[in-house]
């Protein structure tokens, strides 16, 4: 017994001193790569580990902070009904921002790419222009405005419709909150896709005619998607970065606080209590759920695309053996 | 028309095309239609920005909003140029910073395996989603605790953690083939001479979407949080202060607006190619 895990701690101390030759040899990597891990450690895991460790305390950054066990959590979850319907507004818009910008980006990309090359050029810079013009959103509060500026309004008295206060009456406002934000969906992800559907080789399409491939769909879901995965990841994890960060646009059109809360958002309920209120453990707490929600689904969108390129290959494969056999006949 | 039949790609049919073209012009009519409408507020006199009904279309074009704007900006006790400065020194320092930290980051985490180089790369992906307000807070008191409040220093570094710069680095500096590397070494190059006179010269598309995607982040961001002193603020900052003077200033909101909108549109277009070949090795294989 003395006599294995003597061995045991000898293989350990040499699988550390190879790990160590390792590292030593490549010492320059290391120096090479330090200055980006010191910002990131410092500005970025650290930050995160730092609001893990609030979210137990009351701090109000006056006073040094004071352990409280879990009382933040078990009232944020128990007692702060303006959290749950922010966590509900948050959870619809994710769902269907995240989903539906992504699909659309998709789809418009790959729109786009079978235009010929010069209108294609113009029509990425019309379709990503809303994507970077920063606080150009802002226009929408005119269009939308519930006063004489507004346009929806001239025009639904021009039809003869009575004008409605979009922004502030909650039937109207999670709609055109989402709307605003698919306008601007189309982002890096958006570009990913552009860049990678022209970068699929063109040969694999005229081969797939010869095997008998009949139109724009089916090249689409035998050729283009399976070439298009690491693309898809890219833009799925972009994708959940814009869906959880809603924040900006509902501020904007509808106010902090909004009417009811019916635009209340997680990141807009951390605002509140981190900036205005300046409860930081309590802020800290809303801050790490919504970061376990990002990590909780980014895992589940993973999950999903690794099963839908498993399938689809297997449906290639399918495909070419069908072939093989009506090329037999 | 037997000619552009023969000339059409496999697998199109004609009614396929023009459905294309539908949905696209329709798309686009709606993404574009209002920021079409902050270029023509930006032009319109006083009397068509408080018309009723308003009207989409500009009918007598003026440039006094942009007169105005700069006359607001002339009267403040800190001079315009400087609010210039201070955003463009951010800027140009924050980008330049994370370019080098993140091109050098980049090149080894492309083109050696050594160890924890996975484990550093997959951190790095799953950071891409945390852009925001998950860690303000902290990043605030870390920020407090450097005494860095108030000074250049508080926007630019904590921004050298970002990922994308990194990320789309290291994607694009994979495709550079392994042998240009291998017969640099053979020829005495050490690392550092590998990486400024062979990497970087080859990998330009990738600097100038990192560039782009850097200066978009920051040319429109106010740096509120961290700056106090008036004579470090930036120029958004200064700009969203004349819009939010109310109705008499509604014409210089209008070109703030614009002005705001148009540097990082500008600056995609001219770059546009150069940022889809960068973007074409984003994706991510498991």
């Amino acid at each position: 017994m003395g006599n294995t895990l003597a061995l045991y701690f000898r293989k350990k101390k040499r699988d550390r001193q190879i790990a160590w030759k390792k590292m030593k040899m490549y010492k320059s990597c290391y120096l090479f790569i330090a200055p980006f891990l010191l910002c990131f450690l410092v500005f970025m895991i650290l930050p995160i580990a730092i609001s893990l460790v609030l979210s137990f305390t009351y701090y109000n950054i006056l006073e040094p902070p004071r352990f409280i066990g879990l009382t933040n959590y078990v009232n944020l979850l128990l007692a702060d009904d303006v959290f749950i319907t922010a966590a509900k507004n948050t959870f619809v818009f994710a769902g269907i921002i995240g989903p539906v910008g992504y699909l659309l980006s998709f789809v418009f990309a790959w729109l786009i790419n079978e235009l010929p090359r010069y209108l294609r050029a113009i029509a990425v810079v019309v379709f990503y222009a809303p994507a970077i013009s920063g606080a150009a959103f802002n226009v929408w509060s005119i269009i939308l405005a519930s006063d004489s500026n507004g346009f929806l309004n001239s025009i639904m008295i021009a039809i003869g419709q009575e004008p409605q206060l979009w922004l502030s009456n909650p039937k109207y406002m999670t709609m055109f909150v989402i709307i605003v934000s698919l306008w601007m969906s189309l982002g890096t992800g958006f570009l990913a896709f552009v860049a990678g559907l022209q970068g699929i080789d063109r040969s694999q399409y005229e081969a797939a005619y010869v095997d008998g491939i009949k139109n724009r769909f089916q090249e689409l879901w035998y050729i283009t998607l399976p070439n298009m995965k690491p693309m898809l990841v890219f833009g799925a994890i972009t994708a959940i970065a814009g869906a959880f960060n809603v924040s900006d646009i509902p501020e904007a059109l509808c106010g902090n606080p909004s009417t009811d809360y019916a635009v209340h958002t997680v990141v807009t309920h951390l605002k509140d209590y981190g900036s205005v209120r300046f409860e930081m453990g309590y802020a800290s707490a809303i801050a790490t759920i919504l970061f376990l929600a990002m990590i909780l689904c980014n895992k589940l969108v993973m999950a999903i695309l690794n099963r839908v390129g498993r399938k689809k290959k297997r449906q290639t494969i399918l495909l070419r053996a069908e072939n093989r056999k009506g090329e037999k006949r | 028309m037997k000619k552009i039949i023969r000339h059409r790609q496999p697998n199109r049919s004609f009614g396929g095309d023009i459905g294309v073209y539908i949905i696209l012009i329709i798309a686009g009519a709606f993404m574009i239609l209002p920021l079409l409408l902050v270029v023509s507020n930006a032009f319109k006199p006083m009397d068509e920005l408080m018309k009723f009904p308003q009207e989409f279309i500009v009918h007598h074009p003026t440039l006094k909003n942009f007169a105005d704007l700069f006359g607001f900006l002339g009267q403040s006790w800190v001079p315009f140029s400087r609010y210039l400065f201070n955003t463009l020194f951010i800027t140009v320092a924050a980008t330049v910073g994370q370019l080098i930290i993140g091109s050098m980051g980049g090149y080894v985490l492309a083109k050696y395996d050594f160890p924890g180089s996975k484990k550093i790369f997959s951190l790095i992906v799953t950071a891409l989603m945390f852009n925001g307000y998950v860690i303000s807070i902290p990043v605030y008191l870390i920020v407090v605790k450097l005494n860095w409040v108030d000074t250049y220093l508080a926007p630019i570094i904590p921004f050298f953690a970002s990922t994308l710069g990194i990320f789309l680095m290291k994607q694009f500096m994979e495709g550079i083939p392994d042998s240009l590397l291998e017969a640099a070494k053979i020829d005495g190059a050490k690392e550092w001479g590998i990486f400024t006179k062979i990497v970087m010269p080859n990998v330009k598309p990738a600097w100038l979407t990192c560039i782009i995607m850097s200066v978009q982040a920051l040319w429109g961001n106010p740096q509120s949080t961290y700056l106090y002193s008036e004579e470090l603020k930036t120029l958004p900052y200064a700009l969203s202060q004349v819009a939010a003077g109310g109705i008499a200033r509604r014409g210089a909101a209008a070109a703030v607006q614009l002005v705001m909108m148009i540097v990082p549109i500008g600056v995609f277009i001219f770059s546009q190619s150069n940022i889809l070949e960068t973007m074409a090795n984003s994706g991510i294989k498991d």
